[in-house]
């Protein structure tokens, strides 16, 4: 079986893995990251999307050993110090959720959305978002949620001293290289 | 005008709260039936038939066993003497047909998706890749399909020899009558007719199903994707013969139901069976095709539908007969789908005559049952679109129409013709509100313009207003139905030594957001702070009675049994209170979680110090119990009804057939509002999914049966990209069937939406010719919809 080392919400692994393994039944099921859940089998819902080096991917659609040496940011890796990360606070604070199924995803992909478009129009928050499926909310809260996370992300960018959080991808306008994020200082390469 | 302030003298209910149950979500501290690890636990992955119709002449699991990590194989045939036949709690008629529906298929196949065979594994690869080493073989036999061919001399057989009258796929006729409708249709003016057709859906939930059992002794507890463990539990029980005190069901953390887990399913069944059978804990999970597959399916109905008017658009009378396709086999409330709706088809209209008749059939297809509005949207869509054909045909504004035909507001109370007694409402005020926050006559305006220049892009506006009947549902009613249980909730109040509170409903929440409007409820009641509530539910150990959540009752009926339990603690905190301040019940005043004395200055006594004292019990009133908790079950004398006006303007690309929603204007009454942040969110979720089968999502079966749209990727679940903002507001005509005034507001959406987006598109496309335009309204529907008008037209001019 292939070995694999990589990187999830900090925490450094080691792993034997079967080589047909879906990067989202590793996480759930051999290190019990059950925060990240399952929708489809086809990429279309999103449920399951992850960061992987600060991009989003649909871990359904990733074999586990597609991360070998990479640094995979879930849901549950998203606040530090019992801090909710602004985006998890707008999705409370409109309450951009209903039966959170989709909500480890949507916040996922919406954080890859303000890395490429910090301050995006709603439609363009619609639009960047039309990977990820939710079946209660119309959506609206959504929208607006990631409106004004997109504004505190802003402003924190803008704070003079500000660092980005471990484990999540730092805000940079399009035209900078993304910064790749060495959590733990684990395997990411 | 009864439009009152949302929270007239309380401080939690009418305040939009932040949801408690969301710092779990949102930091992905879930506990879905999927996440729920077991020692020991096995994996199960069924074989399920490839044919929508064939005879299963051998099955042989031989192989399968021997293969890597497979601890046991089973056909339907190894439980064919203990997994019983799927519930069915609604024969809607006595002579319904009933034909068996064992979980696992023993003898036929009728739908394509049915478990066959199944293997347990110990991890789901391993069961998954078993199954291909599993040998069945069938003998294929014919499909039935479409309703209407079913119905036909000679067609095939779903069940031999079991529809109504025998050798038919006729499974029940029902038929109501209200008025003369004879001579409402003889006398009038306007006789309009038309054909609807509601597709058939994919509820969609974004949680698939799961279930996971573990046997504990000769007792078991079943985790369980589902929105009714109270009667599951009921349901396990009279199926498989376990008793119902040794089966515990809990329904976790659940991802959305929509109606789609008010279900009794094969997978839960045999999970049971197969725990009970292996002494193991097992799991099954769906996988996204499956799920589209084999979790039931919603609407699929063929409306034939008739309205008979005076010249000045008074309506006189109504006809409805519906085709319900129940698909192959009777599930829960499959049957009682239809039978549901039957009383909405007036819809907020007066009229002197009504008859409606179900005829349900039998296809080789995914049963449907209960779908968000279950009933209800398929009634509102057929009266608010013939309504608006009916203003067409007599050149009447779509509005001024209803405005002469609905129960004005000091007519409510109102029986109406089909026998329901709408208790409150106020359309006036609804459609008022919605036609000015829209800009009715300003974009009547533009529509006006459009028309006039031959754009390209016309424009076209949809009205929808609509009731439902909510709050499910006075147990005399649903007994007077056919259907097999009462529409009770439960709920107990405890008050803790510390003065804190647990409030046990029977409501089972899966996303409404039940633990939070709970708190904000009993808060106020008992005068304690938000914080101090904690609300349990969803675990029949825990909440050991209950009816569930579905049918926007939640708040009507399990919100009022906490507003009585309270009512209840209340009464014995005042004794307790009285006998500690050594004055006369008579003399308390309660108020913020205080009692005092009337009239004089003495200190008050908090309710946690009367819960405190209660559990100390040193000094207790002759006859008090030591404890402050109390129970309530609250049956309801009546439904709700829910009503509002929705407005809808499209842009129609007449060259392309695209649709563009320009904008949605909603304005609902569902009563008293105890959370508008939630409330919100269920419009904002209910439109989306009205509006996705007016133009998105469609089930679709080839000739052979097979579900062509199995996957995300055909079924078309919008996305944020296909949905644009909406405006919602309220009008607030409290219920008067409840002691909170709310009336339910998780289908309204869904149920008012489909009819307004529909009529905005026939309504751009009226200088074409078209009428009308089956759903989902696909660009292609619609351009061709145009060319075939534009051909119509042109040959009429021609035969001149």
């Amino acid at each position: 079986m292939p070995h694999i080392r990589v990187t999830v919400d900090g925490v450094s692994y080691d792993d034997q893995v079967e080589a047909r393994r879906l990067l989202v039944h590793y996480l759930r099921e051999q290190l019990g990251k059950v925060g990240t859940p399952v929708g489809c089998d086809t990429t279309n819902c999103g449920a399951c999307t992850v960061l992987m080096d600060g991009r989003s991917v649909k871990s359904c659609s990733v074999l586990a050993c597609q991360a070998d040496g990479h640094d995979i940011t879930t849901v549950e890796g998203l606040s530090s110090d019992g801090d909710l990360h602004p985006m998890q606070r707008a999705f409370h604070e409109n309450h951009a959720l209903q039966c959170g199924y989709c909500t480890p995803g949507m916040m996922i992909a919406a954080l890859d959305l303000l890395r490429d478009n910090p301050d995006p129009s709603d439609d363009e928050i619609r639009e960047g978002l039309e990977g990820n499926m939710c079946r209660c909310t119309g959506y609206v809260n959504i929208v607006r949620a990631v409106r004004d996370a997109a504004a505190v992300l802003r402003a924190q960018a803008a704070a003079p001293g500000s660092e980005p959080r471990a484990g999540v991808p730092p805000q940079v306008t399009p035209d900078q290289e993304p910064a790749r994020q060495t959590a733990s200082g684990g395997a990411a390469s | 005008m009864t439009t009152a302030p949302e929270a007239p003298g309380t401080d939690q209910v009418g305040s939009p709260r932040l949801r408690k149950e969301d710092a779990r979500l949102i930091t992905g501290q879930t506990n879905w039936t999927d996440n729920i690890q077991q020692t020991g636990m096995l994996h199960v992955a069924f074989l399920r038939s490839p044919h929508a119709h064939a005879r299963i002449t051998s099955v042989d699991t031989s192989a399968a066993r021997q293969q890597p990590g497979v601890v046991a194989a089973f056909s339907g045939a190894d439980f064919a003497g203990e997994q019983g036949s799927l519930p069915c709690a609604w024969p809607v008629t006595e002579d319904m047909a009933l034909p068996e529906h064992p979980p696992m298929a023993v003898d036929e196949v009728r739908y394509v998706g049915e478990a066959v065979a199944c293997v347990v594994a110990r991890d789901s690869y391993a069961a998954a890749d078993a199954l291909e080493a599993i040998d069945i073989e069938y003998e294929p036999l014919p499909a039935v399909v479409d309703m209407e061919a079913a119905l036909a001399e000679g067609s095939p057989l779903v069940h031999e020899g079991s529809g109504q009258g025998q050798g038919s796929n006729k499974a029940f006729v029902w038929p109501f009558t209200a008025g003369d409708v004879d001579s409402a249709f003889e006398g009038a003016d306007v006789v309009l007719t038309r054909r609807y057709h509601q597709q058939r859906l994919i509820p969609a939930a974004m949680e698939p199903r799961s279930v996971v059992c573990r046997p504990d002794g000769d007792a078991f507890t079943l985790w369980s994707a589902t929105q009714i463990p109270h009667i599951l539990r009921l349901m396990l029980a009279m199926t498989t013969g376990i008793p119902e005190h040794k089966i515990r069901v809990i329904a976790p953390d659940v991802g959305g139901g929509f109606g789609s887990k008010l279900q009794v399913t094969a997978e839960e069944v045999l999970a049971l069976l197969l725990a009970r059978r292996l002494r193991k804990p097992v799991k099954w999970t769906e996988t996204r095709t499956e799920g589209f597959q084999t979790t039931h399916h919603g609407r699929d109905q063929i409306q034939d539908v008739s309205i008979a008017a005076d010249a000045d658009g008074r309506i006189r009378g109504l006809k409805v007969d519906l085709l319900a396709d129940m698909g192959a086999y009777m599930m829960l409330v499959t049957p009682g789908v239809p039978v549901l709706g039957a009383f909405m088809f007036p819809g907020i209209y007066k009229m002197d005559a009504y008859s409606f008749s179900c005829t349900g059939v039998f296809t080789t297809k995914m049963p449907t049952d209960a779908y968000r509005g279950a009933g209800r949207p398929e009634a509102t869509y057929a009266i608010e679109r013939i309504v608006t054909e009916l203003a067409d045909e007599i050149g009447m504004d779509p509005v001024e129409l209803r405005r002469r035909n609905w129960i004005t507001h000091e007519e409510f109370p109102h029986t109406g013709v089909a026998g329901l007694t709408y208790d409150s409402g106020n359309y006036e005020a609804a459609t008022d509100r919605a036609m000015e926050l829209f800009g009715y006559d300003d974009l009547r305006a533009e529509q006006r313009r459009r028309r006039e220049s031959g754009d390209p892009v016309q424009l076209g506006i949809g009205v929808s207003t609509y009731t439902e009947m909510c709050g499910l549902a006075p147990s005399r009613v649903l007994g007077q139905l056919s259907y097999g249980a009462g529409g009770w909730e439960n709920a107990s109040v405890r008050m803790l030594p510390t003065g804190k509170v647990e409030v046990v409903t029977g409501s089972s929440a899966h996303g409404q957001g039940h633990v939070t409007a709970w708190s904000q409820i009993v808060a106020d009641k008992l005068g304690v702070p938000f914080e101090d509530v904690e609300v349990l539910h969803g675990d029949t150990r825990v909440s050991p009675k209950g009816m569930d959540t579905y049918g926007s009752r939640s708040l009507v009926v399990g919100g009022t049994a906490v507003v009585e339990a309270c009512d209840r603690v209340l009464e014995k905190a005042r004794k307790l209170a009285a006998h500690m301040m050594e004055a006369d019940e008579d003399d308390l005043e309660f108020t913020d979680g205080r009692f005092t004395v009337r009239g004089t200055q003495s200190p008050a006594t908090s309710v946690q110090e009367v819960a405190l004292a209660a559990f100390a019990a040193h000094d207790l009133p002759e006859g008090a119990e030591a404890s402050l908790d109390a129970d309530a079950t609250f049956d309801p004398e009546n439904f709700s009804f829910p009503h509002g006006t929705h407005l809808c303007a499209v842009e129609v690309d007449t060259e392309t057939g695209e649709v563009r929603l320009r904008a949605y204007t909603a304005v609902d009454d569902v009563g008293t509002v105890v959370n508008p942040l939630i409330v919100d969110g269920q419009v904002h979720g209910g439109l989306a999914q009205g509006i996705a089968q007016a133009l998105y999502e469609e089930a679709v079966h080839d000739a052979d049966g097979n579900l062509v749209t199995s996957t995300l990727a055909d079924y078309l679940v919008p996305t944020a990209a296909d949905l644009p903002d909406f405006t919602t507001d309220r009008t607030v005509t409290p219920s008067t069937t409840n002691p909170l005034g709310a009336k339910g507001v998780g289908e309204a959406g869904t149920i008012a939406s489909t009819p307004a987006v529909v009529g905005a598109i026939v309504d751009a496309l009226r200088p074409f010719g078209v009428q009308d335009l089956r759903m989902p309204c696909t660009p292609q529907r619609v351009w061709r919809a145009i060319a075939d008008a534009r051909e119509a037209a042109r040959s009429e001019g021609g035969q001149r």
